[in-house]
């Protein structure tokens, strides 16, 4: 299944797989999905996110707690392929749960789990060949970031080595909601654009319906985390569904 | 993972020791890497620069430190030789002041204002905010929670110093989570701040900037045996958390093939995950906290809690020379306990009236099991990475200090 952004601007939402547990994290994702989600991302949840901002690190901390394991989250993603072909569906991880199943390994298991791309918080590109060899035998998409401090010699390449879509990050910065969007987003997206074609997926302190217009004047798609896990966070696991769908729903009116 | 390496032992390289180190960042951190390493590769072949280091090594920070031969311990066990390089009697009190200037010294070159570190006993956080006061630099420190606990009277020296310590309570609040928070404000400020890492660790080109700091120890400890004996040592000993100490004090002795390298990491109080930090025995290969090296961790790839005595060798990495040295066989690395680490610093303040840091006391407890079983004309040189005052309230508690008598 291609990622793809029919709508403008797509939504990429950000889930940290097993919070509250993985049943609830199916059916929240589930949910978004059919609220309009165009690609989902899966958190794998790791001991030290020091990319995270406060709401994914309490997220990962709760789910690392219940023992919840890169193994497990490829279950969930084959559990949520299976009931909704389509809709991207992308797993995010930090680099060392991948490395201690092994990357090829971790390759063959992602694909069979229906998984469309890969994004590892902590590679980059310069690191990444046996990562990007591996991907591209068993047909997955390697996401690459790139960030405002990103030299226009480092976007070419990761414009060059991203498949299926580049995530632009919109401020230095770790993971968080934030009240405005940085001017650095706009400026990032212009960079790229001399580069690729490819989808341009904007993120980090996107947070709100607002935020995701002002993206869609720019880029292709926003992608929205923190302020999805706080709702999860917020609401009981019976809630959490509805109350993700509703606000999935919300940031295209 | 295959990596192609141009010698990465004896120049900047590519930040590649054998398989291990390299880069895994954040890509907004990288910007910054990559010009931290163009500076840096800049200061090392300059002059002005060496010539400005090496003047407030001398005058400032107290160098060269002595290479003392601790007499009464080496015959109270009987056997080698056993020399102790005084890294302790440093400004600050540690070894760690060695990376803390040139990274300082750097830091104003490239023109950065603000000054972050991480600090787990405490010693780099000191050395940090000494050098920030020195230079009129504004300074945050990270430090873990419970090390803020054990590590009291460090955290009031920083504060005194100028520095504003930043607590961090996540995971078990040591140095790993304090390493986490640093990124974390480096990630966000990354433009104006520069990131003074305490240890051979992270990203490409801090594990070589910080061994290139600390060699000094091995180039002066050389000089020192041949002055005191006329030959090179059997064994250099160090302890091992990030490793900066046992870098500096193993490097210039690494292409000795009869010197014994030998670090020594914290056992703490048992073999299962979780009660010590013995990352060559109990890890496997991994990625944390921007580098490829040995990493404690459970088969799900989360990065174990770890425990020492010691705030400073309580990590679950260590740094990626290291692992290529100990892969290579050119190093051996072994543990000593939280018990053995306490044994010593009481050994060698009764007999040398020399009060170790607990970190370096693992060192001293492996110089005491190796002694009685070399010659006599045998000889061991032990880094005394620092100064044991800062364990004082440990000290106390576990040895019953306060009580008659020990």
């Amino acid at each position: 299944m291609p990622i793809q952004f029919p709508k403008k601007p797509g939504l990429v939402i950000y889930l940290t797989a097993g919070d509250p547990d993985l049943e609830t994290t199916k059916q929240i994702a589930i949910a978004a999905i059919d609220a309009g989600a165009d690609v989902l991302e899966l958190g794998v949840p790791f001991s030290d996110p020091l990319a995270d901002g406060p709401v994914i690190q309490r997220a990962m901390e709760r789910a690392v707690g219940r023992g919840v394991r890169l193994t497990d989250v490829l279950t969930l993603c084959k559990a949520i392929r299976a009931e909704r072909p389509k809709g991207g569906l992308i797993l995010f991880s930090y680099l060392n749960p991948v490395l201690r199943m092994g990357m090829e390994p971790f390759c063959v298991a992602a694909k069979a789990a229906g998984a469309d791309g890969v994004l590892l918080t902590d590679m980059i590109v310069e690191e990444a060949s046996e990562y990007m060899a591996a991907m591209k035998k068993h047909g997955l998409a390697p996401v690459f970031l790139a960030a405002p401090t990103s030299p226009d010699d480092r976007l070419k390449a990761i414009a060059e080595h991203t498949e299926g879509f580049l995530y632009a990050i919109s401020r230095t910065g770790i993971t968080g909601v934030s009240s405005t969007l940085s001017d650095d987003a706009s400026k990032l997206v212009q960079r790229i654009r001399q580069f690729t074609d490819k989808p341009i997926a904007l993120g980090f302190g996107v947070s709100n319906a607002e935020h995701v217009r002002t993206v869609g004047e720019y880029a292709d798609a926003a992608v929205i985390g923190s302020a999805i896990v706080a709702i999860i966070e917020k609401s009981t696991p019976q809630e959490a569904p509805a109350a993700v769908a509703e606000f999935v729903r919300g940031l295209r009116r | 993972m295959e990596h192609s390496i141009i010698d990465p032992v004896r120049t900047l390289g590519n930040g590649r020791f054998g398989a291990y180190g390299g880069r895994y960042v954040p890509e907004t951190l990288m910007a910054a890497l990559q010009e931290l390493e163009r500076a840096y590769a800049a200061v090392r072949e300059d002059q002005a620069f060496q010539g400005e280091l090496a003047a407030l090594l001398k005058d400032y920070v107290g160098r060269p430190t002595p290479l003392y031969f601790a007499k009464r311990l080496s015959e109270s066990l009987g056997g080698a030789k056993i020399y102790l390089k005084r890294e302790d009697l440093l400004h600050t009190g540690a070894h760690k002041i060695n990376n803390a200037l040139g990274q300082a010294l750097l830091a104003r070159r490239m023109g950065k204002q603000r000054i972050i570190a991480e600090t787990g006993a405490g010693q780099h956080g000191v050395a940090t905010a000494t050098v920030c006061a020195l230079f009129g630099m504004e300074c945050v420190i990270y430090m873990g929670e419970e090390d803020m606990r054990r590590q009291e009277l460090n955290v009031y020296r920083m504060r005194l110093l100028g520095a504003e310590v930043r607590g961090v309570g996540a995971g078990s609040a040591t140095l790993k989570d304090a390493i986490n928070e640093a990124m974390r404000d480096w990630v966000t400020n990354v433009r104006t701040t520069f990131y003074i890492l305490g240890s051979a660790l992270g990203a490409h080109p801090y594990p070589t900037m910080v061994r290139d700091f600390h060699r000094v120890i091995s180039r002066e400890a050389k000089q020192q045996i041949l002055e005191h004996e006329g030959k090179l040592p059997n064994a250099v000993i160090a302890c091992v958390g990030g490793g900066s100490n046992a870098i500096g004090a193993f490097y210039e002795f690494i292409p000795e093939p009869n010197v014994r390298l030998i670090g020594v990491e914290a056992g703490g109080r048992g073999t299962a995950l979780g009660e010590h930090a013995a990352r060559f025995s109990g890890g496997l290969p991994g990625v944390l906290q921007g580098t490829y090296s040995y990493v404690l961790q459970n088969d799900a790839g989360q990065v174990a809690t770890t425990h020492s005595v010691s705030a400073g060798l309580d990590y679950a990495s260590v740094g990626p020379e290291h692992a290529m040295l100990h892969d290579q066989g050119r190093a051996t690395y072994t543990s000593a306990t939280d018990t053995e680490a306490l044994d010593a610093v009481k050994v060698l303040s009764r007999t040398e009236g020399i009060l170790p840091a607990l970190e370096s006391a693992h060192a001293v407890a492996e110089a005491i099991k190796q002694a009685p079983k070399l010659a006599k004309t045998d000889v061991i040189l032990v880094n005394v990475s620092g100064r044991g005052d800062k364990d004082m309230g440990i000290l106390a508690r576990e040895m019953e200090l306060k009580g008659a008598g020990a």
